[in-house]
């Protein structure tokens, strides 16, 4: 295995030399190895490049891993890959991407995941991306994200980007059906000319169903995010999302979430803030002994979960 | 010893918050600072953690002048301070405030002694964030016990008693009586409070940004009551 292969799965996974359990490794553009489970089955696509996963019901409390690591310049990866969860599942999925650029030109990974959910079933989707190497070329993630939540299932997303990303567009959208739910905490750090981008939409189809869409984002040095949201509340369902950013230095931020009601029983909520970090926090903590630098990183790393 | 030295404050906004105020506060004693509402004690206490620096006057700590020194090398010379409004923030919990407060990590053990003495249980606050989810009341005693577990040598309290029930009430008097009679903390807390009115060793009363009374409370106490016949509160707490 590359050497850089082995530094981004550290970053992105908890990997420690190898993965037990099911995972399947994608390394610039191709799965360098995989590894089925009892419950869990990895089924390579013949018809585009990607894999099939096929979670069984009786899956419970397993981790699955799918982490894809670019590690030179010049790479453009665009991989398929499908979840389809029984019912009564319960798993954590590991996904994440590092993209490694050496030289002049840029890479790109660009990851469409589809997830179904059947009844019942629960999935945490962890995800983290990261920018590394020293070659001016951009590092370029684009991940598109569906998730179809079955009666009952739950999908709880993490998503973290903490920097050297120089371009996303991330493009989440999800159907919920009766008594569904979806979490999502999404936390993106830009920092230079980095721009990144994300769009949500979420229908509430089904009866009960509920989303809560947490998204910090800091924005430091001339780096963009824009944030749009879309929360479709089409019968009696709850929508939460907040969306809360922090502005360093040059950064900029553009957010416009929307809730569209179509029932009188859709309960849609959202709050929204964007600001430079608040100078009592600092100064509470600068109290506690920590220098102004310290004190600002321990307020962003909070902030953003990481 | 921690001695304020003719110490006068003005905002822009404001003109003498304080004038030529000069006060001391000593190891193993408790100093209350007492007066109505908008005197300034609040300023007083933030001259004395560096986050105003007053306009004139000089702020001597053993023997070292700190006027000018900012807030972190204050803090890390043993200036402790416990606000008067808690500040929130998003992400950070109970127990990673308390660690930065401690200087690292803090064991579950010491965490829980420190809560208890403000009538928290650690199990049930630890993993709590900062947030808007908790209420004025547990803001407030968090406040006190990350103040506490700094180990400072020069602490202030702002207001103390605010969100504190009676039955915690207790426990905090005897957390500072604690600090003060075996730690040889020196104590400043601003309080409108009888009982701890009750366990000073001296009483500053601070009106209009002057001091207008500074003694003992065998002093000082029993005048409280006669000039402040007017503003006191007949539930017998408040004496402002
Ligand atoms: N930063 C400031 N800018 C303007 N006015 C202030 C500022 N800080 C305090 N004040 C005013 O100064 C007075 C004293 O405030 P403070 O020290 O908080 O009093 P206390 O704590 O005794 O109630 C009040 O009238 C308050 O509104
Ligand atoms: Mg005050």
């Amino acid at each position: 295995m590359d050497k850089i292969t082995e530094e981004i799965l550290h970053e992105i996974t908890d990997w420690d030399g190898v993965f037990s359990g099911a995972y399947s490794l994608r390394e610039n553009g191709e799965c360098i190895s995989f590894q089925n489970s009892d419950h869990i089955r990895i089924v390579k696509k013949d018809d585009k490049p990607g894999i099939d996963i096929y979670i069984s019901g009786k899956a419970q409390n397993e981790t699955v891993y799918i982490p894809a690591c670019v590690t030179k310049s010049d790479v453009h990866d665009l991989v398929y890959n499908d979840f389809h969860v029984q019912s009564g599942a319960n798993v954590t999925i590991v996904a994440g991407c590092g993209v490694h650029t050496d030289a002049e030109e840029g890479s790109n990974h660009n990851g469409i995941h589809r997830f179904f959910l059947e009844s019942g079933s629960h999935v945490v989707y962890k995800e983290k991306h990261i920018g590394i190497g020293e070659g001016g070329g951009k590092r370029v993630i684009d991940p598109v994200t569906y998730a179809e939540i079955g009666d009952g299932a739950l999908l709880e997303m993490e998503t973290l980007q903490l920097g050297g990303v120089d371009e996303t567009t991330r493009d989440t959208s999800a159907i919920l059906k009766n008594n569904a739910g979806l979490i999502i905490h999404e936390s993106i750090m830009t920092d230079n000319e980095e721009t990144a981008v994300t769009k949500f939409s979420v229908d509430m189809e089904g009866e009960d169903s509920n989303v809560d869409l947490i998204s910090r984002s800091v924005a430091k040095g001339n780096s963009y995010q824009e944030y749009s949201s879309a929360i479709n509340g089409k019968c009696r369902c709850k929508g939460h999302s907040e969306c809360d950013a922090i502005l360093v230095g040059n950064g900029r931020v553009n957010a416009s979430p929307a809730l569209n009601a179509s029932s009188t029983d859709a309960n849609l909520i959202h709050e929204a803030a964007i600001g430079k970090i608040a100078g009592e926090q600092i100064i509470k903590l600068m109290t506690l002994g920590l220098s102004e630098e310290e004190a600002e990183e321990r307020i962003i790393a909070g902030f953003l979960g990481a | 010893m921690l001695k304020l030295e003719n110490i006068t404050l003005n905002l822009p906004e404001k003109d003498n918050l304080l004038r030529d105020v000069s006060l001391s506060i000593n190891p193993g004693k408790l100093t209350v600072i007492t007066g109505p509402n908008g005197g300034g004690k609040t300023s007083l206490a933030k001259i004395i953690a560096g986050l105003y620096v007053p306009t004139s006057g000089r702020i001597i700590l053993d023997d070292e002048d700190i006027t000018q020194m900012s807030i972190t090398d204050r803090a890390q010379k043993g200036i402790a301070y416990a606000f008067q409004q808690p500040v929130s923030f998003k992400g950070i919990n109970v127990r990673t405030l308390m660690g930065i407060a401690a200087g690292g990590e803090m064991s579950e053990m010491r965490m829980c002694r420190i809560l208890e003495k403000v009538g928290l249980c650690a199990r049930d606050y630890m993993d709590r964030e900062m947030d808007s989810h908790l209420s004025g009341g547990e803001m407030k005693r968090i406040e006190i016990a990350t103040v506490l577990a700094r180990g400072a040598k020069y602490i202030v309290f702002d207001e103390p008693e605010a969100g504190i029930d009676l039955w915690s009430f207790t426990s905090l008097i005897q957390a500072f009586e604690s600090l003060k009679d075996y730690e040889e903390v020196a104590l400043l807390i601003i309080s409108h409070q009888e009982r701890i009115l009750n366990i000073a060793d001296e009483i500053v009363v601070i009106r209009d940004g002057n001091i207008t009374q500074n003694g003992t409370r065998e002093e000082v106490f029993p005048t409280l009551m006669k000039n402040n016949s007017d503003n006191y509160c007949p539930k017998g707490k408040e004496m402002f």
